[in-house]
């Protein structure tokens, strides 16, 4: 089974899907993304949908799922270059992925992910 | 195979030139031009119906596998005359013409079986009927199609995507807004902002006259897609009807930025992505 | 050369499901559909056939390319012999979770296609059908 590589930048963990993915290659994503994320203390993830022709209700559960261990973790985690034929069809789906953060593109993740890293700071 | 059906598979086999012959005299397609131009698609029809009946094609089903080859024809037949301008009734009436020329093959035909003529002549005319009835069909979807691709292109034409300012589209939509044009409107605007990278998109509702729970409902989706994809959204124009329209219907804005006019909205634009603007005195 | 105008495709596996979904695409792209409409047609059909599996226990998908007056469309069955839904009225509701905490998505994937069609009873196997037009 396939398991999608995770990179990591600094105290940044990106992650780019460009196949379509089985239910477990999800799943795998998932852990492995955790797993990192705590051994690696990174404090943003990036994933990078763009070349994600169909986001069905799993991936979109996992996106979610992502992001909420990775809140849990103390890391943020932006979703990057959705398609505009696939966020109208979550919205038709009724999934409008609640708490997951998303950006146009991988250099506005970026900010977003440095912002939220000196609100963070100053919060300490 | 009925015998009615052998006895025009026969005709169509042994007399298909002078069937198209005088098919095109039927149409009046007297002057050369004018047959040479409609020759082809006669031809290939009455080719077609040889082979459907030659696999045993039944009349009476005329959605079956069997039929698939003519009814394409007829299709397009159809599409093509739709397109061109000409009438259902022209369409059909290409159709129905076929009628004399297997008569005339039938009476030929069956010049020795005179039995087996009427109820021959009644599935020639009930299956050419249903022929034709198809062609108009057709004919009205076609139609049908081409003036919602009309409607489509003055869609596009009358609700431009402008790029306001680094960053900040804004789609002015004039009009009545149903489910059709709002999701036109929100797949162009989607990928305008994808491809110019704007941050912000100002929808401006000044121009359209009144907002049910439908046109809201498009509208909230609309904005929900661009913010999902990781922009933000601004509603300006919305004169004080509408927005007690709004809150009378109770709906819910889910906290989406809304100011009665575009300056507003460009106002909050600019503070939402960090440009100021100062007088130059 | 007349091209396939039906088939089918077993759902059993994972696999099978990223298959039906590649497949849809192949014959969305034959129809020419819109990109936001293949989009949609490819999601439902990836729900459906998610559903087929893991709530039906596994079985197919069929799929057949249709007209009506001139007008081209793709249909897609979604067929088991699986326990069947208790209470089709409540699945087809919005907000409904089945009994392992996730919903059949029904409502969600009826929005996004032309015709939605659903047979199911307990111990009836469940047979889901969707229609998208041109």
């Amino acid at each position: 089974m396939e398991r999608i590589p995770i990179l990591r930048m600094g105290k940044t963990l990106l992650v780019t899907i460009q196949v379509d993915m089985q239910d477990q290659t999800a799943l795998a994503l998932q852990d492995d993304l955790a797993d990192k994320i705590a051994k690696s203390g990174a404090t943003g993830v990036m994933i990078d949908i763009t070349a994600l022709e169909i986001v069905d209700s799993f991936v979109g559960r996992m996106l979610t799922s992502i992001s909420s261990i990775a809140r849990i973790l103390s890391a943020t985690t932006v979703v990057v270059g959705m398609q505009p034929a696939v966020a109208i069809t979550l919205i038709e789906l009724g999934l409008s992925l609640e708490g997951v953060r998303t950006a146009l593109n991988v250099e506005r993740g970026m900010e977003l992910l440095r912002k939220s890293r000196q609100e963070s700071h100053l919060g300490n | 195979m009925k015998s009615e059906l052998q006895a025009i598979l026969s005709t169509l086999r042994d007399d298909e030139s002078s069937i198209v012959d005088t098919w095109l005299d039927e149409l009046g397609a007297a002057e050369p031009g004018a047959r040479r131009a409609v020759q082809p698609e006669a031809e290939e029809l009455v080719k077609l119906l040889r082979e459907a009946l030659a696999a045993g094609a039944d009349p009476d089903a005329m959605e079956s596998q069997a039929w698939a080859g003519t009814r394409h024809v007829l299709e397009s037949l159809s599409r093509s005359r739709a397109a061109r301008g000409q009438t259902a009734g022209d369409t059909s009436q290409f159709v129905l013409a076929l009628k004399k020329p297997l008569f005339n093959g039938l009476q030929r035909t069956l010049a020795s079986d005179p039995g087996t003529l009427m109820p021959s002549l009644w599935t020639v005319t009930t299956m050419v009927d249903k022929l034709a009835q198809r062609t108009v069909a057709t004919f009205q979807q076609a139609r049908e199609d081409i003036i919602k691709r009309q409607q489509e292109e003055l869609l596009e034409l009358s609700t431009p995507v402008i790029k306001l300012w680094h960053g900040v589209l804004a789609v002015p939509m004039i009009g009545i807004l149903d489910s059709n044009r709002t999701q036109i409107v929100m797949e162009t605007l989607l990928q305008k902002i994808v491809d110019t990278e704007s941050e912000l998109a100002i929808i401006d509702i000044t121009g359209v006259p009144t907002v049910d729970t439908l046109v809201a409902q498009h509208l909230l989706k609309t904005v929900s897609a661009i913010r999902l994809m990781g922009a933000d959204c601004i509603i300006s124009g919305i004169r004080p009807q509408i927005a007690q329209t709004i809150v009378h219907l109770g709906i819910d804005l889910q906290g989406i930025s809304t100011k009665a006019t575009l300056a507003d909205a460009l106002a909050l634009a600019f503070e939402k992505t960090g440009w100021r603007v100062a007088r130059s005195d | 050369m007349e091209t396939e105008r039906a088939g089918e495709l077993p759902v059993l596996s994972e696999q099978n499901i990223v298959a039906s979904r590649q497949l849809v695409r192949t014959l969305c792209q034959q129809l020419k559909f819109s990109l936001v409409d293949q989009t949609k047609m490819i999601t439902a059909a990836s729900e459906l056939s998610r559903n087929t599996l893991i709530h039906g226990g596994g079985g197919r998908m069929r799929w057949e390319l249709v007209e009506r007056e001139g007008r081209q469309g793709l249909q897609l069955h979604f067929e088991d012999e699986g326990p069947g839904i208790a209470d089709l009225k409540l699945a087809l509701t919005d907000g409904w979770t089945s009994g392992s905490g996730m919903g059949l998505g029904l409502p969600g994937s009826r929005r996004l296609v032309s015709d939605f069609q659903i047979d199911s009873a307990p111990g009836q196997g469940t047979r889901v059908s969707i229609t998208k037009w041109k």
